[in-house]
């Protein structure tokens, strides 16, 4: 018996391929998005995770010199006194214009690494000698092998799986060479086993700081607002596929209600028949899962190399651009695929099981009625109103994001009803008996392709959103590099005494010479960096300050004010007047705050003074210049053969602009392919509905062409309804859209990145949005419009001759 | 393992890699080292400094002492030294590696702590005049080699204790030149048998006042082992007669190589050749998941010497990188006294 109803439901597949070929797409493009953020997210944080353990980053304490390296004498002082302690050098070392990070720890007193282990339990083992003395070894990953083995004057390479891939480790010794940095040790890694006594460190080393594991920072934590970001586009591309399953899953319904009656009446009971579809159901959930599996797999393959070198210029964060497949990700795919399967059919299936046995049910039982429409515009304004209060309760980015969920969806409720309203409106001004039949058949046919209608507001609105938000961004990042590019180049140093050096040989030759000289301190928010500038008009005229104090730049150049970047700011809650407390003795009131994108960390401004009494001995190796624009080039050129400086050392401003937009555009890329896919998933529903719709649409088509309308009008006025319905969607999604974006500037962007940006409007694009609406709407209505055009007459006729 | 594992192994006591990974030709080539002649003239301070040259060397402390609790106590104060090549630069690429073994034995406990570093630095190292031998915050430091300090710390021990010469220093094998196997692989080797000892082990159950006896070893080398030779078991015993007996037998796959040296109680030494000592195992123990022999028959029929040597304590395992056994003894039978026992390659 099982089999025989199973075979009568399958049978419906095979008449109607298209829809069954729908009905998968739907659920493998949903599944497959929001597979595919997954899959980036797991492997960017597997990469942070697998970077923190194979470094042993983040289990020891440390000892930091908040002015900068600490000398080797300490090292040696504290190893006297019995401090266990061992010493790491690092540093960004750029190879074949790669930046890579070179680590170099005192092999012999550094905790275990595993690429150390690796390389020695390979079956070459190397020579400790050869580690520990010139020219010693560099160990890493095998993908950055090729590359460093065509540099001459590196020491051999070994290779290791067990190192993230822009990662040389090294012997301290080697280290100390190839960063030109004799005797200077980064940090100290306070080592577990201390002996039973042990002298204070304010006894040996009082400039140093105990930083415990928890204040160093974390490459995961300062990513985790681009990872939600992520997450919550690959939730937006789920729900918007899952409009296409609830529509298709709907369609089959009705058109298999025929069926269904029909076994019911041969005795199956509505229980079995419910669990048999369920079965069918998850069944359908489970291949069109797997499809959409792969279909992420290869998305995230694609998407992942772009991502990575996002995470890498805006965080440092070590990400490897290569996808690996992990069991864990298939099967909770799989479980997204079933559960929004059942999720979008449960409506259907409730309905199935409540209907009356021999009731030939009308097209309106499949309907909402008008008073349902009002219910779900209430809780529409129910959440709206809801994301609000909870952000300006609880605030934080994920309250923001409850805030932008609350809205879309709740937005997305109403849609029916104020469609339903335009619609009412515009009828009233419809002149003679067709334009009022379409307004009223407009207006009945509503309910059915209202979920259609509300993907397409969704992805309309978070276009407009995001599209708004990346071109703002664009437009203030660009303005903003402007302002703070200003020299002709940027030249660094390999030391102190080169620094000077360069600085007078180029003094007579240029406009004038700025240094560049920083320390990295620690804020109770996280690491900081103080920069020294010395009094120039460039920076009094340029600097792109959003908040300042009176006489900002002759209080901060007298040395009684600091500056201090967006970020930190907006983290720390400090503004023009407030204090920053550099250590617990000194502090500076705080004259302006400046806007800072593309950095992660906090960052402030001093004179070049206040500089030397806060960290003394700070090296200056690097330097703007200001000179005529004409020359930079040449000079550049002149720069490095004259101090046989490496080609990176000398930037122009022109390169420098380049990279940071690079970078910048990166950054983007991601969230402009989801938006696109979202776009065409949204139009991929209205087709759905639309041809869902086309099924219960010849009994109300065939006594208007019994009127006289002929198929060819009736079908363009098929082709018109749904263009027009788009049309009506897309101006509701423009304001939504702009909402969004404001959201996104003004709530998510402070939350994850500390920054504030002003919203600019881009009206042109909303207008080729539009056309591309219209277009998909066209397109998405062409189907039905062409059975339509070719229908036989007889099929028109027969909804006279029986009740169907 | 690591790389200070592998380190250790290969080049600490490297004998030791030649039984485990077949690094045989390690010892017995010196591949540019220098290598001990018969025949040197010692001198001093200057030979109580380092000899980057070769390839191996230690400056080796152990002393008996008793507590003002009566209890008896062992300790021990070792820095190696060990070169990956025969030079020496100021940086942390010097190819000289130091390590530091310091131990306290009591009757029911072992204390031991371990200590690695690159020479190059300041971190570890050894200067003639003043003497001073340090790694880390170790130190044995003197205005000479006569009157020494000795500090160590460990996790949860340590100790700080005064030495005074008693005696003159003794020269083992022939004036200093100690030969180590019938292949004529051999050391410089020489030592202070008799320091005064006085000082303050610190305990977990609290600080203990010792008095007692020190024994300091200097011995260096670049080949001391021949490559057939898996371990050794050397005593150094100090008799109530005033007499002291250093004693070691190198066990090889061609038989055992023993030498022994007879300091009477002035402080004359006599090396006797190899053979004249025998060593026979009377008790094991299991230790560390090993073997042990904890007490031992040692003949000098020479010197009428028969006595039985007993460990203080069975538990003295030194768990470092290099694991070997490390502890004072007990004597009786025709001699009385005390001593230490080193037990490597079980």
């Amino acid at each position: 018996m099982t089999a025989a109803i199973v075979q009568a439901l399958l049978s419906h597949w095979r008449t109607h391929r298209l829809l069954l070929a729908t009905l998968l797409i739907g659920i493998a493009l949903a599944t497959g998005l929001w597979s595919a953020v997954q899959a980036i997210n797991a492997e960017a944080r597997a990469s942070y995770a697998q970077a923190n353990a194979q470094l042993a980053l983040g289990q020891f304490d440390e000892l930091r010199d908040p002015a900068g390296d600490i000398p080797l004498s300490r090292y040696v002082d504290l190893r006297r006194a019995g401090w266990q302690v061992a010493a790491v050098l690092e540093g960004s070392y750029r190879v074949g214009g790669r930046n890579l990070r070179l680590m170099g720890v005192d092999m012999v007193a550094y905790p275990a690494l595993p690429a150390v282990i690796d390389a020695e339990q390979s079956t070459n083992p190397p020579d400790p000698a050869d580690i520990l003395t010139a020219p010693g070894r560099l160990l890493v990953s095998p993908d950055l092998a090729p590359l460093l083995r065509e540099q001459n004057a590196l020491p051999p390479i070994l290779t290791t799986t067990a190192l993230p891939s822009d990662v040389i480790l090294t012997d301290i010794g080697v280290a100390e060479t190839l960063l030109n940095k004799p005797g200077a040790i980064s940090r100290l890694v306070v080592l577990p086993d201390q002996p039973h006594v042990l002298p204070p460190l304010s006894e040996i080393a009082p400039e140093l700081e105990r930083v415990g594991p928890a204040s160093q920072i974390d490459t995961a934590q300062l990513t985790d607002s681009f990872h939600l970001n992520l997450s919550a586009f690959g939730l937006l591309s789920f729900a918007v596929g899952l409009f296409i399953v609830h529509g298709t899953v709907g369609l089959a319904f009705a058109q298999r209600r025929g069926m269904i009656r029909t076994l019911r009446a041969l005795g199956v009971s509505i229980r079995r028949l419910v669990w048999l579809i369920l079965a069918e159901l998850t069944l359908l959930a489970l291949i069109g899962g797997a499809l959409g599996l792969v279909l992420g797999f290869f998305l995230a393959g694609a998407l992942l190399p772009d991502v990575a070198a996002t995470l890498r210029g805006l965080y440092g964060a070590p990400v490897t651009g290569q996808m690996s497949l992990q069991p864990e990700w298939a099967l909770a795919g799989l479980a997204m695929a079933v559960f929004g399967t059942l999720l979008a059919s449960g409506h259907a299936l409730w309905r199935l099981s409540q209907l009356p046995l021999l009731a030939g049910p009308g097209l309106q039982a499949w309907r909402s009625s008008g008073s349902r429409r009002g219910f779900t515009g209430i809780a529409g304004f129910a959440l709206i109103v809801g994301g609000v209060v909870i952000y300006l309760s609880f605030g934080g980015l994920i309250a923001g994001f409850i805030l932008l969920g609350g809205l879309l969806t709740g937005a997305a409720l109403l849609l029916p009803l104020l469609l339903s309203f335009a619609i009412s409106q515009l009828a009233r001004t419809a002149q003679g008996p067709v334009a009022q039949w379409v307004w009223a058949d407009m207006r009945a046919q509503l309910p059915g392709l209202s979920l259609a209608l509300m993907a397409l507001l969704l992805a309309l609105a978070a276009n407009i959103g995001v599209g708004t938000m990346v071109s703002s961004f664009r437009l203030t990042f660009v303005g903003w590099l402007d302002q703070r590019l200003t020299s002709e180049l940027y030249v660094t140093a390999t030391d102190n005494q080169q620094g000077r050096e360069v600085s007078d040989w180029l003094r007579p030759q240029v406009d004038a010479i700025l240094p560049i000289r920083s320390v990295e301190l620690e804020h109770e928010t996280g690491p900081l960096f103080l920069y020294g500038v010395v009094d120039d008009p460039v920076y009094r005229q340029n600097w792109p300050l959003i908040a300042s104090a009176s006489d900002v730049w002759d209080k901060t150049m007298a040395g009684n004010a600091v500056l201090i970047n967006e970020q930190l700011a907006r983290r720390a809650n400090l503004w023009p007047g407030d204090d920053l407390q550099f250590s617990p003795a000194r502090a500076l009131k705080i004259a302006g705050v400046y806007s800072d994108y593309g950095n992660p960390t906090g960052q402030a401004i001093v004179s070049m003074q206040q500089l030397n009494l806060i960290s003394p001995g700070v090296e200056t190796r690097r330097f703007g210049i200001r000179m005529d624009p004409g020359r930079a080039a040449e000079m550049a050129q002149t720069l490095r053969t004259r101090f046989d400086l490496p080609r990176q050392a000398v930037v122009q401003q022109a390169a420098m602009k380049a990279q940071s937009l690079a970078i910048f555009e990166k950054t983007f890329v991601v969230t402009s392919a989801l938006n696109v896919l979202t776009l065409g998933v949204a139009g991929f529903a209205i087709l759905t509905s639309l041809l869902t719709l086309w099924t219960q649409r010849l009994p109300q088509i065939a006594p208007v062409w019994a009127l006289g309308l002929n198929r060819a009008q009736l079908s363009r006025l098929e082709l018109l309804r749904s263009v027009l319905l788009a049309a009506l969607t897309a101006c509701l999604a423009l304001p939504l859209g702009l909402v969004l974006a404001w959201v996104l500037l003004t709530v998510i962007n402070v939350q994850a990145f500390g920054w504030r940006l002003p919203m600019y409007v881009f009206p042109w694009d909303w207008i080729v949005l539009l056309l591309l609406t219209l277009l998909a709407a066209m397109i998405a209505a062409a189907l039905p419009a062409l059975r339509m055009l070719r229908l036989p007459p007889a099929d028109l006729l027969k909804v006279f001759a029986n009740e169907r | 393992m690591n790389v200070r594992t592998l380190l250790v192994v290969l080049l600490f006591l490297f004998p030791v890699a030649s039984w485990a990974q077949g690094y045989a030709d390690l010892g017995g080539s010196a591949e540019g080292f220098d290598v001990p002649q018969r025949g040197y003239q010692f001198d001093f301070p200057k030979d109580h400094g380092p000899h980057p040259s070769y390839r191996i060397e230690w400056w080796y402390l152990t002393a008996n002492l008793q507590g003002a609790d009566g209890r008896d106590y062992g300790i021990q104060w070792t820095l190696f030294r060990s070169a990956l090549k025969p030079a020496e630069t100021q940086s942390w690429q010097s190819p000289q590696l130091w390590m530091g073994h310091a131990a306290v034995t009591t009757p029911d406990t072992h204390y031991f702590a371990e200590r690695l570093s690159r020479g190059g630095i300041g971190q570890a190292g050894v200067t003639a005049q003043p003497f001073e031998a340090w790694i880390d915050e170790w130190r044995m430091a003197g205005l000479d080699f006569d009157a020494l300090t000795l500090s160590a710390n460990g996790a949860n021990f340590g100790y700080n204790l005064s030495l005074n010469a008693q005696d003159p220093l003794v020269f083992h094998g022939d004036a200093g030149y100690s030969v180590k196997s019938a292949d004529g692989q051999a050391s410089y080797y020489y030592s202070q048998p008799s320091y005064a000892v006085e000082g303050v082990l610190h305990l977990p159950e609290g600080d203990v006042a010792v008095t007692g006896e020190g024994w300091l070893d200097r011995e260096w080398s670049s080949q001391p082992l021949a490559s057939d030779q898996s371990g050794w078991d050397w005593f150094s015993l100090s008799f109530e007669d005033g007499t002291k007996l250093m004693a070691f037998r190198l066990r090889g796959g061609r038989g055992d190589f023993t030498s022994a040296t007879w300091i009477d109680a002035e402080g004359t030494a006599v090396a006797l050749p190899d053979g004249s000592a025998s060593f026979t195992s009377l008790e094991t123990a299991r230790v560390a998941g090993r073997d042990v022999p904890v007490q031992w028959r040692v003949t000098l029929p020479d010197r009428g010497v028969d006595v039985e040597v007993s460990a203080l304590t069975p538990n003295a395992w030194m768990a470092t990188r290099f694991e070997y056994w490390e502890g004072p003894v007990t004597v009786s039978g025709s001699h009385k006294g005390r001593g230490y026992l080193e037990m490597t390659g079980y």
